[in-house]
């Protein structure tokens, strides 16, 4: 009898694993309301810590639970982490109801098929598409399709400087051009301190770079039919130029070469760097301590005249989207989510938390966002910066590139010299890891 | 680890014992049934769990190497079209990118496992006979020689991390600042060095298991060969070649193979040395395959490279078992 009852209970626990696999392979279209009453959510950290960010999300989940009647379970996931576990998700179709995502991987997501795209009757629920910023809108999937996410934050790149780093060097303007920050940086780079601050080793972080300078030559990382095109020489001489920043002008200490967690937004806090190019710092900076008048906030440098469109964008659109996975079990309670989110009071509290500028444009004019800093971010996105290629090998892109300029800058800090063939060759590694079509 | 299965493998075997002979005592052919088929139903649910957690995976992983998987399809990656060999030849053509980078992660792979092995037998046997000598603090120092065993690999590798940081670590403090070994402070995370930073991380981690298996075999030589052999006017270097190292041929022989095999499908320690994209120096074949599958999003070439991998480790332990058997039989003769 107890052998029976073993062997029962073997069977039930096998036939449990086994469909436990057979969901694996699943992917039930389309998402229903069968759990009306909780959500999964995947934030983004977007603070200096995990912790903080629960801290800020919190409170606003009680509050969505106090007017709908809807518990919201958060998972604040690590940057590190965040494409691949989306990516997982997608496979099992065991994700989230609602996510975070990075608003550069939205073409990449698209065309996985998991996303709920967002069509006129879905915007409608959330009050409409023209709530939004043109610029954000550019970054939520390929052109031409229905978004497959809705703008949440928005960022821009921006030049930090030290104030009294360039009172010490005499220098009286931050500079608005790259000439005259290589100069600056000359005069900056003394006594173990440096110019400007690096992270070689983030792959993100250098595509964000190179494409910026790839804009102010001119060229574009692929053609117009969407093939990769990573070695025309207005690319190739677009991250000569970044890279030459360390290698040629020394102006980058060959240490930064090595960062990929952040390292440079420390090292400008505690003065190290006199110069950092980032996006939405702020809030960075005050956790590490660095008062707020400490340093200035000023456009990202163009080749000449002032920043604009065509070659004199100086930014990405940064930022992040809010997405819902499809085979969502409450996609009513997913949409009203999104529409909390976005609503303009929740938009103003959690753009000031995390310093970055909304994409509603009613939220946009409040106070808050008209401060000197948030002026130059508000700035260069409706003026000066544009969407990263809307493609769907976007994420392959990301590190095919990023990963080349990666060893660019290891080669840098070893001392060899930075030429345009060994860009070239690189870059031409680069395009080719990409995927055939 | 090995204790633990042993040891439930042959309380299983004591289990059957004693359940057949009651199992005789009822009506004849019942009784040959149950004696036949218990055997089996015991085995039932090993065999099924085998099924599921290894052979299916492994089944998928070889439909999907011969499928067109990519981004596009992973949601229902049925639905993905068929490639047929293509993967394949992507893979192994060496002249095109693809394969040029995979043949050169190869023969990383195969030079840093060959030194990694090497030197954790070496330091690992060394150890082990230094330890054979009773003296004071032997314990503790046993103890202290298995701490890299046991610690969790994430926490360690992420300690090492730290102590290789160009301008902050330790190594470059010790080598630089403090010893002037080198002219300015080295990269050992990026670039070329990133090899030998590998290699020590990966003997620190591995040279402790060597150290427990050959001290385990060193404990079932007899004492009276040393003695004998002693008498004999061998010296110590004698013993070690004659007596030694003979007994140690069998437990040599799986450590060996363990150890390979491990080494080369490390995972763990480039990725949390180097993250995502391993530099080039150090780019292992296991993280190239991941770099395939999930970084590019390449899923179906991806597989196709870890079928040929496992043929690769199937020909190579082959080989390794068939050749250190014969090499006994003529031994034994």
């Amino acid at each position: 009898m107890r052998r029976i009852r073993a062997a029962a209970a073997g069977a039930v626990t096998i036939s449990l694993l086994t469909a436990a696999t057979a969901c694996g392979g699943g992917s039930s279209n389309g998402g229903s309301n069968d759990s009306p009453k909780t959500l999964t959510y995947w934030a983004s950290n977007q603070g200096a810590s995990i912790e903080i960010d629960k801290k800020v999300l919190q409170p606003e989940l009680d509050k969505f639970e106090k007017q709908s009647g809807i518990k919201v379970k958060v998972e604040v996931v690590p940057w590190s982490d965040l494409l691949n576990r989306i990516l997982t998700a997608t496979t099992s179709g065991q994700g989230p109801d609602v996510l975070n995502i990075g608003n550069t991987w939205s073409a990449s997501l698209q065309a996985t098929g998991a996303l709920l795209p967002w069509d006129a009757k879905n915007f409608a629920k959330i009050g409409g598409r023209d709530r939004f910023v043109d610029s954000a809108l550019g970054s939520t999937g390929a052109e031409g399709k229905d978004p497959a996410a809705v703008p949440l934050y928005s960022m821009a790149y921006a030049l930090y400087y030290n104030k009294k780093s360039f009172a010490d060097a005499g220098i009286a303007a931050p500079p608005a051009t790259w000439d005259e920050l290589v100069a600056d940086g000359k005069k900056l780079s003394k006594g173990g301190k440096w110019g400007l601050g690096a992270e070689g080793s983030n792959v993100s972080e250098n595509i964000h770079h190179v494409f910026v300078f790839a804009k102010q030559h001119g060229a574009d990382f692929f053609t117009s039919d969407g093939k990769a095109d990573f070695t025309n020489d207005g690319v190739v001489a677009a991250v000569q130029q970044y890279v030459g920043l360390m290698s040629k002008d020394k102006i980058i200490a060959p240490g930064n070469a090595e960062y990929a967690q952040n390292q440079s937004v420390s090292d400008f806090a505690k003065g190290k760097n006199a110069m950092l190019l980032w996006q939405s710092a702020s809030a960075n900076l005050k956790s590490q301590g660095m008062s707020e008048d400490a340093y200035g906030i000023a456009p990202v440098p163009v080749q000449s005249g002032t920043p604009g469109t065509g070659a004199n964008v100086n930014s990405m659109v940064a930022g992040i989207n809010l997405a819902v996975f499809k085979n969502s079990k409450n996609l009513d309670g997913a949409t009203k989510f999104v529409k909390f989110m976005t609503s303009d009071a929740e938009q103003k509290i959690l753009n000031t938390a995390y310093s970055s500028i909304p994409p509603v444009k009613t939220a946009q004019e409040d106070s808050a966002f008209n401060t000197p800093s948030n002026a130059v971010l508000k700035d260069t996105l409706a003026k000066s910066a544009a969407a990263l290629p809307q493609v769907a090998d976007e994420s392959q892109f990301e590190t095919a590139v990023g990963t080349a300029v990666k060893n660019l800058f290891a080669a840098a800090a070893a001392g060899h010299p930075v030429t345009t063939a060994s860009v070239k060759a690189e870059l031409e590694k680069a395009q080719q890891q990409m995927p055939k079509k | 680890m090995t204790t633990t299965t042993a040891a439930s493998a042959d309380s299983g075997e004591r289990t059957v014992r004693k359940d057949s002979p009651g199992a005789a005592r009822g009506p004849r052919r019942a009784g040959r049934i149950r004696r036949i088929g218990l055997p089996y139903l015991l085995l039932l649910p090993a065999l099924l769990l085998e099924l599921l957690v290894h052979l299916v995976p492994m089944v998928i992983g070889i439909v999907m190497s011969f499928k067109e998987l990519t981004q596009f399809y992973i949601r229902d990656w049925g639905t993905a079209p068929w490639s047929g060999f293509d993967n394949y030849k992507i893979s192994v053509d060496f002249s095109a990118p693809v394969g040029e980078a995979l043949l050169h992660s190869f023969l990383v792979t195969v030079g840093f496992t060959l030194l990694s092995v090497g030197l954790c037998w070496l330091i690992g046997t060394a150890a082990a006979i230094y330890m054979q000598d009773t003296f004071r603090g032997r314990g503790l120092l046993r103890a202290l020689f298995l701490v890299p065993y046991a610690l969790p690999v994430y926490a360690a590798v992420i300690t090492w991390v730290f102590m290789f940081q160009h301008d902050n670590g330790l190594v470059n403090h010790v080598l630089h600042d403090q010893l002037h070994l080198t002219d300015k402070p080295s990269f050992w995370l990026i670039g070329d060095n990133s090899f030998y930073a590998l290699l020590v991380v990966s003997v620190w981690k591995g040279w402790p298991f060597a150290f427990l298996i050959i001290m385990a075999g060193l404990q079932n030589i007899p004492g009276e060969l040393y003695e004998a052999a002693a008498l004999d006017g061998a010296g110590l270097w004698q013993q070690l070649r004659r007596i030694t190292l003979p007994s140690l041929r069998a437990v040599n022989q799986v450590l060996i193979l363990v150890l390979f095999l491990w080494t080369f499908n490390d995972f763990n320690t480039p990725f949390v040395l180097f993250g995502r994209t391993a530099p080039e120096s150090a780019d292992l074949i296991s993280v190239h395959i991941y770099q395939a599958s999930f970084v590019t999003w390449n899923f179906g070439t991806g597989s196709a490279m870890s079928v040929l991998l496992l043929l690769f480790l199937l020909v190579v332990t082959g080989a390794y078992l068939l050749l250190t058997s014969r090499g006994r039989k003529t031994a034994d003769v």
